[in-house]
């Protein structure tokens, strides 16, 4: 059944993190599918180091950029220091899926941690189908990381570790 | 043209009408959240340079456009008080070509030192202003402002804010005529405001703003969602999104051109429906000029005009809500980067008891722990400024502390008049000014600028170095450090000048990393696409 609103998420992190990448992967991904897209970030300031959070929002229509507090159906954490300051965006359904979830020794690199998460995310997003995923992954990465960050995005996928 | 829309932030979205629309110029200075506009309109192939500052950019702008040129110039808010001097005048002068000044408010200050709101300026200098509220809508408008500008004959103020400049949202580009041949034809009396000329350029003035204004009640510009009787909601930018998604039952009217107000327009929709709130991020400007006219509108109470609008804020200013916001839980404070060569000037200025004016960039980090080493910082240059002053008043011995520390992007943009003043003002106990040269305008995302001799594009180009600029003014000390790990002997230069009681600058050099980074990545890019 289709939504009415917006599936929302909101992908937190530190600056350097790739919190930028990894949500703009997402809205690409979601845009690729042909939904409507939405998508939030800050600059600046913030980039040095300091905790970024990014929104992105898709779905048939959508008007705000910025998720709502409480409303978000998803909160991507990429440094477990990130889960508590970012807690409050969630609904109360809404599903935490953190750094702390994944098997980060099974990474090909560090630097693919940004996809991974995104791997773990896409098995919650029925709406963007797998070939959207793919495309997207293929445009944001130059051919020399490219199957590196396909390998990440299905280890993400893949893991199982609850939390 | 691309007949498939494309996900872009607001910025991309204005740079991409400009290049459409046929601009020739683009000028700025680097300021979040407005970079990415001339970068991406250098990167689609349109002529786009970085200005020393944001004065200058919006004159090189007006040449252009005195000569018929299509001439964008961007800013951030603040950097629109920079140029003001010119705004003002050009406001009288009007242009031949499309004049368009893209200003970029950050409400909230997610990096800036205020959140002032640039609506003011448009009715101060007596200059249009459309508001976007999304990335289609920066790229209509963009293209809206240029063909008012040529038809109107003056100066567009474009109007962004972080959540338009930085949020992505599709966008659908199209096809524009080609724009008019670049010509001089000289007219005096409108273009030389010496008095006996200007004062009719002031009646023209306020002539012109009553038939934009007029043009502006009838104007396609203002967007009416929803056909409510009951609710109605007036908004402007990106609060018109808020306002939609807060309040779905609801009529809103977009003031898509903020000034001048179409306010028989506002006084209909508001009569149209039975209560009325106008929804505006930032000073009640909209709100005022609804009640000056006798229009009765609700406004946010005073709390709301602090920070960003959200969807949350929305609801409670139509609900009466005003509780306290409850306090979010505090993220990581952005620092100074590990290994990054400033720490080892904030350090010493530290462990010196020395008395910090500071400036505007990644360096005003210094500010917090563990260096604590800044005791000013106001605005571009100010360092300079605001340092001659203390040592000017203070008794010797303090007045012997006070070091002014500036960027190397922050002295090309407002720190040569103020070296020029601390040349031509000397204090008695001389002055210390600390250059950090990182060579790049690092804050805004790692820019060129006069000093790291390469243009916007990276291409090579002259280098000016403040330590020339400072024996050239005759400052009696001048060292330049290479700042390895190490620190070269920082410490005891910054103790010689000290003790010196001359005028002295230390030139602390060493490239940021992240810059080295992003040239290495441009290279090997422009190496890419010249194998292809």
């Amino acid at each position: 059944m289709k939504r009415e609103t917006p599936v929302n998420v909101v992908v937190a992190g530190l600056g350097g993190q790739g919190v930028l990448t990894c949500s703009d992967l997402l809205a690409d991904a979601a845009f690729r599918t042909g939904l409507d897209v939405k998508k939030a970030e800050i600059h600046g300031m913030s980039q040095r180091g300091g905790s970024v959070s990014c929104d992105v929002r898709f779905g048939a229509a959508v008007l705000s950029p910025m998720v709502p507090d409480g409303e978000a159906d998803f909160l991507v954490v990429l440094e477990a220091t990130q889960e508590a300051p970012n807690r409050h965006v969630l609904k109360p359904d809404g599903l935490l899926l953190s750094v702390t979830q994944l098997d980060t020794a099974a990474l090909p690199s560090p630097k693919t941690l940004n996809t991974a998460m995104l791997g773990m995310l896409s098995r919650h997003v029925p709406e963007i189908p797998e070939a959207s995923w793919q495309s997207a992954l293929d445009a944001a990465f130059p051919e020399k990381i490219r199957a590196m960050n396909h390998a990440a995005f299905e280890t993400g996928k893949n893991s199982v570790k609850i939390h | 043209m691309e007949s498939k829309s494309v996900l872009v932030n607001g910025d991309e979205a204005v740079a991409m009408a400009a290049l459409d629309t046929g601009v020739r110029l683009g000028c700025g200075y680097p300021g979040t959240p407005s970079t990415e506009i001339l970068e991406t309109f250098s990167a689609l192939g349109g002529r786009a340079q970085w200005a020393p500052n944001e004065k200058v950019a919006l004159e090189v702008a007006l040449g252009a456009a005195f000569g018929c040129g299509r001439a964008l110039a961007t800013m951030k808010h603040v950097g629109l008080n920079v140029a003001a001097d010119p705004l003002f005048t050009a406001a009288y002068t009007g242009c031949s070509g499309a004049l368009v000044i893209a200003v970029a408010d950050d409400p909230g200050m997610a990096s800036s030192q205020n959140e002032q709101d640039s609506r003011r300026y448009a009715a101060a200098a007596g200059v249009p202003m459309l508001e976007p509220a999304d990335s289609q809508q920066a790229y209509d408008f963009m293209a809206e402002a240029v063909a008012l500008s040529e038809k109107f004959g003056t100066p567009v103020l474009l109007r962004l804010t972080t959540r338009v400049c930085h949020s992505k949202t599709p966008v659908l580009r199209r096809a524009f005529p080609p724009p008019p041949p670049a010509a001089f034809a000289p007219d005096i009396p409108t273009r030389v405001m010496i008095p006996a000329y200007a004062r009719p350029a002031h009646r023209r003035l306020r002539q012109r703003l009553a038939e934009i204004l007029a043009w502006n009640e009838q104007s396609a510009l203002t967007i009416r969602y929803g056909e409510s009787g009951e609710l109605g909601l007036i908004a402007n930018g990106i609060s018109v999104m808020h306002a939609r998604e807060a309040a779905p039952q609801a009529a809103v009217l977009q003031v898509g051109m903020t000034y001048p107000l179409p306010v028989e327009t506002l006084r209909a929709f508001a009569a149209s429906v039975r209560r009325c709130v106008v929804v505006e991020e930032g000073d009640p400007v909209i709100a005022d000029a609804c009640r000056a006219a006798g229009i009765a509108v609700e406004s946010a109470p005073e709390m709301f005009r602090y920070g960003e609008l959200n969807v949350g804020k929305v609801r409670r200013i139509l609900a009466g809500d005003t509780t306290p916001e409850p306090a979010r839980p505090p993220g990581k404070p952005p620092q100074l980067c590990l290994g990054c060569p400033h720490r080892l000037v904030f350090e010493a200025l530290r462990d010196e008891n020395c008395l910090v004016t500071g400036d505007i960039g990644c360096y005003t980090l210094g500010v917090l722990a563990p260096f604590e080493a800044m005791h000013t910082c106001v605005c571009m240059g100010a360092a300079f400024g605001v340092g001659l002053g203390l040592r000017h008043v203070l008794p010797p011995a303090e007045a012997r502390r006070v070091v002014s520390v500036i960027g190397d992007s922050t002295f090309m943009h407002s720190g040569l008049t103020g070296l020029l003043d601390m040349a031509y003002n000397p204090p008695e106990s001389g002055h210390v000014v600390v250059v950090l040269d990182n060579g790049t305008t690092a804050m805004t995302g790692l820019q060129e600028h006069p000093g790291t001799g390469r243009l916007l594009d990276g291409t090579p180009a002259r280098q000016i170095l403040p330590e020339d600029l400072a024996r050239a003014m005759g400052i009696e000390r001048v060292t330049v450090l290479d700042m390895d790990t190490k620190g070269s002997g920082f410490r005891a230069a910054l103790r010689a000048d000290l003790d010196s009681g001359q005028l002295c600058m230390i030139v602390a050099r060493r490239p940021c990393i992240l810059s080295l980074r992003k040239q290495r990545k441009t290279e090997e890019a422009k190496k890419e696409g010249a194998g292809q």
